[in-house]
């Protein structure tokens, strides 16, 4: 995985690279917006990870120079301002996903690796599975070792996108903003609760758990 | 009745209704000012019209009156020197040489059997003290009679005669019918006038009222660059408009600092505070799960997260209450958002083993930003299933009336004394028996600051035992197309 961070901070920029290279990742940096978007414009990335503020160029005219030219390389944006029409314009210019620093570097690496998925997974399934469970997208039917089970929308929603994103670390805001559809800050701690009762009819009456938490991050369905 | 879609802007469009705008008019202080000073100037106008009637027409009469009385006092004096047949020579030489035949006399005896004179019997009509009397005269034209007044003065000489000396007033009358209807339409014509100029003064200035609350209320739904306009003619309406533009630049110069405060704390402060994060987090990471420091990494972790959170909610709140932010405002149905919200709490209202019901119509409508919407109900919702004891009732309820949509968030919880209904919304406010519950203190700060931005109300009500929430928004029209969603979502 290539991945090219442009951020103006070089400390942060240091760890981030360090983090990601112990993640599996190699990092090109580039520190201001000109430089940036050279190296995006010429390199050859899997993943951009573009800070809003910038010298030289700001983060969105680098974002839309490149969607002008056709690049689709998939872009993450940080940024220090964390309001909804910041990320509306930041996702109208053409940016896959939104991070607002500060932010553990756990959600970042979870939407990096959301973002690479994505990329990969074009072609519409009509079935998802993982170890002995399966989903049928189009009966809308639940199955665990051939067992039925019977889900809520929501709970069918929650485990369509785990089960989409099959060994990756899923972050609670990722799931509040993909599977409900807000952007919201609970103030306590509603999903595990979701979690844990998807758990319930998923894992309890079965010998070997699929869905796990990473401490401090989030969520990972996985086989075992 | 018809209630029109509403938006932000349509307050402003609701105003070009003419019935609202004279009824507008109407109660206007300077419409009442002008009135009153129609009045006066009126009732001014009547006195001096009074005055004019009295020196003219009233001047006629008593020229007339005393002609009369002249003429009388002659006569008698006639009678006291030639006695009766003298008087009657006189009054025959008088009527004959009476050109206009508007003079009247007649002698009588004390049974009013006519003696001398140029009426052939007494008129009807009662004397007053001074003998003066109002009465008909029926004249004989060719061929028609005709009836006209007269006024004349009864004088009773020695001897029990009778003298009646008048004056055909017709000529009189109709002159001081003409003046009258000259006054009184004079008196009407000042009144329309007045009131007419009242109408257009208070209109006027009205307008211009107009303009300043026009502005105000911009400026109040978050658009602190508007100024009121100013006709360049240095009135004092334009002096008022100078003074409020000058006031409103300083608290705009004012309100961009606090912004650019919170801007650079954003970037400056959160910059080092992402990095001290990460730091930990590959510490954390070195050192692994299982050595000693590794947990005290994760707490230290959390502990920074809980730093993070409320100075986040700040930066949120204060970037929310400067306003101006509506680039996500669009057309929102609350009954899907409530019902989400809902779906979102109920299994941690279950846990409590709290009962969490909704009751909605099938949509309603408003203008607003859906994120911070949701984020302001689900506070409400999240403080209620916190605060209600396990077993507890959480009624969520949704009513859509004609102008307004109330979302109610109802519990049986501790509630809130009244006393502290303003104290709760303050930033950082805990009340006594919720220290012990996680939270920041900030949710209600940032549930008031999404309402002002909303132009929402919010009310807390005792709902015995516990506490109602009420949030009132302006109703919108449903969308002719459904909205398309500002951000798209991965399925």
């Amino acid at each position: 995985m290539r991945v090219l961070l442009i951020e103006d901070d070089r400390q942060v920029a240091e760890y981030l690279r360090k983090a990601l290279g112990e993640a599996g990742a190699v990092t090109d940096h580039a520190a201001d917006g000109r430089e940036g978007l050279l190296m995006a414009a010429s390199g050859d990335y899997d993943a951009l990870i573009l800070d809003r503020m910038l010298p030289g160029l700001d983060g969105l005219a680098i974002l839309r120079t490149l969607r002008a030219s056709g690049n689709q390389t998939p872009v993450l944006i940080l940024s220090a301002l964390g309001e909804v029409d910041d990320r509306v314009d930041g996702l109208r210019a053409g940016g896959d996903d939104y991070l607002v620093k500060p932010f553990a570097f756990s959600e970042l690496h979870a939407r990096l690796e959301a973002l690479l998925r994505r990329g990969a997974v074009d072609a519409p399934e009509t079935r998802l599975r993982v170890a002995d469970l399966e989903m049928d997208l189009l009966k809308r039917e639940v199955t665990r070792a051939g067992r039925p089970i019977a889900l809520q929308p929501r709970e069918f929603r929650l485990l369509e996108y785990l089960l989409r994103h099959t060994g990756q670390v899923v972050t609670r805001t990722m799931l509040l903003e993909q599977v409900w559809d807000y952007h919201f800050d609970p103030q306590t701690n509603i999903i595990d609760v979701h979690i844990s009762r998807l758990r319930g009819k998923i894992d309890r009456e079965f010998d070997t758990p699929l869905l796990h938490t990473v401490r401090g991050a989030g969520y990972m369905l996985r086989a075992p | 009745m018809i209630s029109p879609p509403i938006t932000p802007t349509d307050a402003g469009r609701r105003r070009h209704d003419p019935w609202a705008r004279t009824a507008k008019v109407l109660k206007s202080s300077s419409f009442r000012i002008t009135l009153f000073y129609m009045l006066m100037l009126s009732a001014s106008v009547a006195v001096l019209l009074g005055f004019i009637y009295w020196s003219t027409a009233g001047f006629m009469d008593r020229q007339t009156d005393a002609t009369i009385g002249a003429e009388i006092q002659g006569l008698a004096e006639q009678y006291r020197q030639r006695g009766l047949p003298g008087l009657s020579t006189v009054i025959r030489e008088r009527f004959a040489q009476d050109p206009t035949g508007a003079a009247v006399y007649l002698l009588a005896d004390q049974t009013f059997t006519p003696l001398v004179g140029n009426l052939d019997r007494w008129p009807a009509g009662l004397p007053d003290a001074n003998g003066w009397m109002h009465f008909r005269l029926r004249e004989r034209g060719p061929d028609h009679a005709e009836e006209h007044a007269a006024r004349g003065q009864v004088f009773r000489l020695h001897g029990d005669l009778l003298l009646l000396v008048g004056r055909d007033v017709r000529d009189l009358e109709r002159t001081r019918h003409l003046i009258l209807d000259a006054l009184t339409w004079g008196l009407a014509m000042t009144a329309a006038l007045a009131l007419l100029g009242g109408w257009i003064v208070s209109h006027r200035v009205l307008r211009r009222l107009e303009a300043i609350n026009q502005t105000s209320r911009e400026i109040m739904e978050g658009d602190l660059s508007r100024r009121i306009p100013m006709r360049g003619s240095g009135d004092d309406f334009d002096q008022l408009a100078a003074g409020l533009n000058t006031m409103l630049a300083r608290i705009e110069s004012l309100m961009a600092g606090v912004r650019q405060v919170s801007d650079n704390i954003a970037h400056d402060l959160r910059t080092p505070l992402t990095r001290l994060r990460t730091k930990l987090e590959l510490l954390r990471a070195e050192l692994g799960e299982d050595h000693p420091a590794g947990a005290a990494a994760q707490e230290t972790i959390a502990d920074a997260e809980e730093l993070l959170t409320t100075f986040n909610a700040l930066l949120r709140i204060a970037r929310i209450e400067s306003g101006g932010r509506r680039a996500a405002f669009a057309s929102v149905d609350l009954v899907p958002l409530l019902a989400d919200l809902a779906e979102l709490y109920e299994p941690v209202a279950a846990e409590r083993g709290q009962q969490l019901d909704l009751q909605a119509p099938a949509s309603a409508w408003v203008i607003g930003d859906r994120d911070l919407l949701f984020q302001a109900l689900g506070n409400l919702v999240d403080n209620a299933v916190k605060y209600t004891p396990e077993g507890g009732r959480v009624a969520l309820a949704l009513r859509d009336t004609e102008h307004t949509v109330i979302i109610e968030v109802a519990d049986n919880g501790p509630g809130i004394p009244a006393s502290l209904h303003t104290e709760v919304f303050r930033r950082f406010y805990r009340a006594d028996h919720s220290r012990s519950t996680p939270g920041s203190g900030l949710g209600l700060s940032l549930v008031q600051a999404v309402i002002q931005l909303h132009s929402a109300t919010i009310e807390l009500q005792p709902n015995g035992p516990g506490l109602r929430v009420l949030v009132r928004l302006e109703r919108a029209a449903a969308p002719e197309t459904l909205p398309e969603r500002p951000l798209p979502a991965e399925r």
